[in-house]
């Protein structure tokens, strides 16, 4: 991989010095060039995933994260994108496996994939009106009406916020009942010996 | 519920075999439970494993699974219902025909299991009656069997066998002889 090309052909982009494989930041006006670049000229010929994230400590909240591999060279590149006002552009004209992985991130973050040929959601039904992997929302879930109106009205059920027994996947340590098999001293662990 | 048997005495009644319709009705609706399969996660493997040769559900009368609803009595409800897969279960319910019954098998179906989440349906309970939950995580085959046979156990016993309600909504099978 020739970072200095890239980064001669991409000049906003940015060397983020990956420790398992070279990583760069690429403007979005710049992914669909580079992300070509790659694949034709750097023989980057396969898409092993795209994922969204969220990041706390950036000006920009979503961001999407690409890893291609060179089928030929054996060899990873990562792509990281900042979408700006939630919008990236679609690469899956280039890559047609991008496809679904760009809706399930558009369904769990709301980042928008421009250009996309079917934008819709993949594992929520299409009427849900949240992006749950947000980090704004609870793991429980929020209140909203059932997917279908008629099974809703013969049923009477909603879409509930999970019981999350006081936290979720929080730990009290200890024993929650006689019956749980666990150390009975927990005070000292392999990395903490006890004292 | 009242338990019903068969009556026969040969010194009363000669060949005659006297009995109420509801327990002949329950005794051919035990012995010929056509279950439909609902596999939506692990617990489906270990349903699979039922009707294989080393665990044999058609010892007890209802190997007879359909992948068609219009031709099962019994939803077994196998894995994690989802919101966006209830409302397909809660179709699929109703197209089965009456009477019908249902067990929930596993964790997940009972009750959500593992799965405190905003995807989980807490309990396919919330859309169906349940007649029988089996526990486990995925339960094994045996656990199933003895699942299915307490359904049979209930079928046996059950008081009003023509008429089922459901929500305040009462279904009355009708007998045209």
């Amino acid at each position: 991989m020739d970072a200095a090309t890239l980064l001669a052909r991409f000049p906003a982009s940015q060397d983020l010095a990956g420790k398992d494989m070279p990583t760069f930041r690429v403007a979005g006006a710049d992914l669909l060039a580079a992300v070509r670049f790659l694949r034709d000229e750097q023989g980057f010929d396969l898409l092993a995933d795209l994922c969204g994230a969220e990041w706390s400590d950036r000006p920009t909240r979503f961001g999407v994260v690409l890893h291609l591999l060179s089928t030929t060279r054996k060899e990873y590149v990562r792509l990281h994108v900042d979408a700006v006002d939630d919008r990236v552009p679609s690469v899956s004209s280039l890559h047609p496996g991008a496809n679904w992985h760009e809706r399930e991130a558009f369904d769990m973050f709301g980042i928008v994939f421009e250009g996309h040929p079917d934008p819709r959601r993949i594992l929520m039904w299409e009427a849900y009106p949240y992006h749950p992997l947000r980090k704004d929302f609870p793991l429980a879930g929020i209140e909203v009406p059932f997917p279908a109106a008629d099974v809703a009205e013969v049923t009477g059920q909603k879409v509930e916020p999970a019981p999350m027994m006081g936290g979720p996947f929080v730990s009290h340590g200890g024993k929650l009942s006689e019956g749980e098999p666990s150390a009975l001293d927990q005070s000292w662990t392999e990395e903490k010996p006890k004292a | 519920m009242v338990k019903s048997d068969f009556g026969y005495n040969s010194k009363v009644e000669g060949e005659v075999i006297v009995t109420r319709a509801d327990a002949v009705v329950n005794w051919v609706r035990s012995h010929s439970v056509w279950p439909m399969p609902m596999g939506l996660a692990c617990c489906a493997i270990e349903l699979m494993a039922s009707g294989g040769s080393r665990f044999d559900i058609s010892r007890f009368g209802m190997e007879v699974m359909r992948f068609s609803p219009r031709q099962a009595d019994c939803m077994i409800v196998a894995g994690t219902v989802t919101y966006k897969m209830a409302e397909v279960v809660r179709r699929i319910y109703d197209q089965m025909a009456e009477p019908k019954w249902v067990v929930a098998m596993g964790a997940c179906a009972s009750t959500g299991g593992m799965y405190r989440s905003y995807a989980t349906l807490q309990g396919v309970d919330n859309i169906v009656p349940v007649d029988v939950y089996i526990s486990g995580c995925p339960p094994r085959p045996e656990a199933l069997l003895d699942g299915m046979m307490l359904l049979q156990e209930k079928i046996r016993n059950e008081g009003g066998s023509l008429r089922r309600t459901f929500r305040g909504r009462t279904v009355e099978t009708k007998i045209v002889s």
